[in-house]
């Protein structure tokens, strides 16, 4: 449509890099689940993959510019659906999340992601000033607070925590000022009590076995004793693919999504892990420098969006395998297999290629 | 310029998490490979079956068959706690008895599987089986039950296994573990070192939910040796059979080698109760109980042995020379001594006796006055050298000694001076003098072999017994031999009831009060007073084969209670010598455990207890029809022998 967005101005690291690391993903879902009931699983990722791939290219070639006008009105059919989800939602899990779309299930609040990205990109670009006033503050915390108190009625905290650092990264890239910074820091310490007394007990739980997690080896401290197991068996070569006995006999929670990494660090050792997390830091410090190299402030916003949500989503992940952090099912962004989550990636990934291939200024 | 800042924090945070893999997968992979292989390796014991019993012939008397026992794995308490109300009802346990358990292993480690209920009935195995996938911590566990003769018959020999105690642990030295198996009485105990296999190990793969996926290698168990005895299973058939329903002892020796051919006590416990665990109840009953039926009586009823004992007078009156081999006494029917009036057991008086006539009446003055000749020391060296007051070294955990009173003892254990009256008593195997059935067996076969002591044994052995010579003259010998010849085949003999027709049985009667006897004053008073009757006897007269000695408690006369049953062993002895009857199948091994008490009991408990009389053996009982034996050395047929034609 634009003019100069031929093949060549495509990120091919980038794109290289996602493919290795989904590539990763399939190998790891098979291996976890060819000798079980769930055999067949890492097809079905395929054709997510291919799915979000294709929708990914599709995304880029719309200006993002045109994208970013419908802002408003994106953010209110993300409202919409939102409350949708709550009134006729599907429960599964104790939570309602999905909703019925074209057969499948589609998980609302990946789309919602999405639209928050856009929103908060549009908001900070057109706060022009150098540093961040009060009043700008306040307003991207209104903004951010309506989609995040419904992600919270679902009860979804995962995901609600995941909009989290989209509003640090972007209020800190628009010059947040330190003492505005540490008001908001010393609230959140404030609420904190509050939000402990309104949490679900499950989610309590997974809280306290995090910090003492060998009181209760088979309660819900289990997965993360599992999973620890897994990964510190796994030594440094590992047991090799189809060979892990934590994985292959069940003892992984979910070891092809939330967990794949433990999956894959018990079969492909600390050698698998280390070129893995290399990867992830290849492909978030190239989304950074597609930010820098972005056109306007528009497009810087809405890539560090994404980097920030993608980059929040593989720390926590990861820590949470090794025990780091207790458990909280955020999936492992382009690995963990789920078809929402993933075509949620694509097309973030998606906003990102296209700031990149309308980086040069006419 | 902020965006360098997320950058460098990017790869801050991304190198902290790899040092959390460095730390988890490098630094502490060993203890995480453990914990993984704990997870999925499952193993479970191979219990090797213990060594079969054999009699002299190669017959089975004891061996194992198959059965299975319910296992708990504890290597998650908390999962166990949730499962238990579960696993109680499934089992159709009490959940105390399940909790009593437990807690009476709580200071085994954890992964430790233990035994919730040792006989799984197919209920139970089908409740297992079918809740494999939500109560993962059961599993079965294949074991060796014991299966003894039933009746109780020969149970004091075999003995009985049980679940290893805390002390045997520690004599073990590291032999045996907690929950083992091993022997804790008769032969099971003596030999358990050679009986006992080593347990092997099942070592399977199983996934999060304790299902069983594949297997690993596996420690095989090595079985226990079989053990071959000296017993001869016809006639410890005879034996057990003659006493059932009496209280006593019957102990049949091969004098030329120590080998034990019978040994029998009654009253008898079921071992094949004690081959599942026994409940508290049953086992304080069986201690408690008055006729005292864990008794080995063969070796530890230690009692009078009354005029038994004058054999052993007389071997030492002519080995002493302390009075001329011509000796005589005119018996009255009582005598006095040292102010008191000792009475003959026959008022009438025997008249003038010399020792063959007073061996073969059984004349008490003779020996009253004999005793006073040869006095307390003189005896009690006799008695000491021809096998009384100490062990005879049966290869049978808990053989008593007896006692052989003498002035030296009697100082050492009273801090008294001997009185010579009591040597009175001693004479004819009263007063202090305690002896048990297989001294007498023992003293008698030696006596009659000239002074060659063989120690008794049990086990069959290419190797001779250890043994003890004493020489004795020939002239002593052939006396006391003729002496008890004519007990059983001169007129007017005491045993002369027992008469077997062409064979030369030698023996001798006795008749001992129980006075001595505290145990038995706790029962009934009338069974309480009535004597003991004993006897012991040997065949043929010239190179003795085979000595039996038989006690039955409260018999109260040798000739009548005691003499028979060694006449039956005997002539079962002769008759089977002589292919009269054939070798018994042992049908004893094709009954299935928990078939009720067995006929052979039941029947014998019907009949008076007055069967010293002639013809009242029982008939072998052969309890249910007879299937093909696992060993047998006879094709002979099941039919069951008469032994009193």
């Amino acid at each position: 449509m634009n003019e100069g967005t031929g093949i060549r101005d495509y990120d091919w690291w980038l794109l290289t890099l996602i493919l290795a690391i989904c590539g990763i993903g399939v190998l790891e879902i098979w291996s976890a689940t060819h000798a079980s009931h769930l055999a067949g699983m890492h097809w079905k990722q395929t054709w997510w993959i291919a799915l979000g791939f294709g929708l990914m290219l599709l995304l880029s070639r719309l200006d993002y510019h045109s994208v970013l006008d419908k802002a408003p009105i994106l953010y209110l059919i993300g409202i919409i659906a939102l409350l949708a989800v709550l009134v006729a939602g599907n429960t599964r899990y104790g939570a309602k999340r999905w909703l019925p779309v074209m057969g499948e299930f589609l998980q609302v609040s990946e789309i919602a992601k999405l639209i928050i990205i856009v929103s908060l990109a549009r908001f900070f670009a057109e706060v022009r000033t150098e540093r961040l006033a009060v009043a700008d503050l306040c307003k991207a915390a209104v903004l951010i607070t309506v989609p995040v108190g419904l992600i919270l009625l679902q009860p979804d905290l995962g995901t609600a925590m995941v909009l989290v650092p989209v509003v640090v990264v972007g209020a800190y890239l628009a010059g947040i000022q330190w003492k505005h910074a540490a008001v908001m820091v010393l609230a959140a310490a404030l609420m904190l009590p509050i939000g402990w007394h309104h949490l679900k007990p499950y989610q309590k739980e997974r809280v306290t076995t995090f910090l003492r997690p060998e009181e209760d080896p088979k309660g819900s401290g289990y997965q993360i004793l599992q999973s620890k197991i897994a990964v510190g068996s796994g030594g440094f070569w590992g047991k090799g693919l189809g060979h892990g006995s934590q994985n292959q006999l069940g003892f992984v929670p979910v070891r092809y999504s939330d967990f794949i990494l433990a999956a894959l660090a018990e079969e492909l050792g600390f050698a698998g892990v280390f070129v893995t997390l290399v990867l992830y830091t290849a492909l978030l410090l190239r989304l950074i420098q597609n930010a820098q190299h972005a056109k306007d402030r528009a497009g810087m916003f809405l890539v560090m969006g994404v980097a920030a949500i993608l980059g929040f989503h593989v720390l926590v992940n990861v820590a949470m395998v090794i025990g780091f952090m207790p458990v909280t099912g955020i999936p492992l962004p382009l690995m963990s297999y789920g078809g929402s989550a993933m075509l949620f990636v694509f097309l973030a990934l998606g906003l990102v290629m296209n700031v990149r291939l309308r980086r040069f200024v006419n | 310029m902020r965006l360098t800042v997320i950058s460098y924090t990017l790869v801050g945070l991304m190198a902290l998490l790899l040092l959390g893999f460095w730390k988890l997968q490098i630094v502490n992979s060993d203890r995480y490979t453990q914990l993984a292989e704990r997870n999925r390796v499952r193993s479970i014991p191979i219990i090797a079956p213990r060594g079969a019993m054999l009699d002299r012939y190669g017959r089975v008397i004891v061996d194992n068959y198959p059965s299975f026992s319910v296992l708990l794995l504890r290597d998650d308490p908390q999962q166990v706690e949730r499962l238990l109300p579960q696993i109680a009802d499934g089992l159709s346990l009490t959940l105390d008895d399940i909790q009593q358990q437990l807690e009476s292993v709580k200071a085994l480690a954890h992964f430790q599987p233990i035994v919730i209920k040792p006989e799984a009935t197919p209920g139970d195995i089908a409740f297992i089986e079918s809740h494999r996938a939500d109560i993962p911590v059961l599993e079965m566990l294949m074991v060796h039950r014991r299966r003894y003769p039933h009746g109780g018959f020969m149970a004091h020999v075999s003995g009985y296994v049980g679940e290893v105690s805390s002390d045997q642990i520690e004599e073990s030295g590291g032999r045996n573990r907690p929950g083992d198996i091993v022997g804790k009485a008769g032969l099971e105990r003596q030999y358990n070192d050679h009986l006992m296999g080593v347990d092997g190990m099942r070592r399977s793969v199983v996934n999060s939910v304790g299902r069983e996926v594949g297997r690993l290698e596996q420690t095989d168990a090595v079985p226990g040796k079989p053990i071959r005895l000296t017993i001869d299973y016809d006639l410890q058939l005879v034996a057990e059979e003659a006493l059932v329903g009496k209280k006593g002892a019957v102990v049949a020796v091969d004098p030329k080698t120590g080998d034990v051919i019978a040994m029998a006590s009654q009253p008898s416990y079921d071992p094949n109760d004690f081959a599942v665990r026994i409940s508290k109840e049953e086992w304080q009953d069986l201690n408690e109980d008055q006729e005292r039926p864990l008794l080995d009586r063969a070796i530890q009823a230690q009692l009078a042995p009354g005029s038994v004992f004058k054999i052993l007078m007389s071997t030492a009156m002519l080995e002493s020379k302390g009075v001329p081999a011509d000796y005589h006494v005119f018996c009255p029917g009582s005598a006095e001594f040292y102010g008191r009036v000792f009475h003959d057991w026959d008022a009438k008086g025997h008249g003038e006796m010399n020792l063959h006539k007073a061996i073969v009446h059984s004349c008490d003055v003779f020996f009253y006055n004999l005793g006073k000749q040869l006095g307390i020391d003189r005896i009690s060296f006799y008695a000491g050298n021809l096998g009384l007051g100490h062990k005879t070294g049966i290869d049978l955990p808990g053989e008593e000694p007896g006692v052989m009173p003498s002035a030296a003892w009697k100082e050492r254990v009273f801090h008294q001076k001997w009185y010579p009256g009591e040597t009175i008593s001693v004479a004819i195997g009263q007063g202090a003098i305690a002896v048990t059935p297989i001294q007498v067996a023992y003293m008698i076969g030696g006596i009659v072999m000239g002074g060659r002591f063989h120690q008794p044994h049990l086990l069959l052995s290419d190797k001779p017994a250890p043994e003890i010579d004493f020489p004795i003259s020939d002239s002593t010998v052939d006396t006391v031999t003729e002496g008890m010849y004519g007990v059983v085949n001169e007129p007017g003999g005491t045993a002369g009831a027992s008469k077997l027709p062409g064979i030369e049985l030698c023996g001798k009667t006795g008749s001992a009060q129980v006075i001595s006897e505290q145990g038995l004053k706790r029962a009934g008073k009338q069974s309480a007073l009535k004597d003991n009757a004993w006897f012991v006897g040997f065949a043929p007269r010239q190179n003795p084969e085979i000595v039996v000695a038989v006690l039955v408690q409260g018999g109260e006369h040798g000739s009548s209670a005691a003499a028979p049953i060694a006449r039956n062993v005997v002539k079962a002895y002769y008759d089977k010598k002589q292919g009269k009857i054939p070798p018994q199948q042992l049908t004893t091994q094709a009954v299935p455990p928990g078939v009720p008490p067995s006929f052979v009991a039941a029947a014998a408990r019907n009949t008076k207890p007055d069967a010293g009389a002639e013809e009242t053996v029982p008939t072998n009982p052969a309890p249910v029809p007879a299937k093909p034996q696992p060993v047998s050395t006879t094709p002979q047929s099941t039919a069951p022998a008469t032994r009193n034609p």
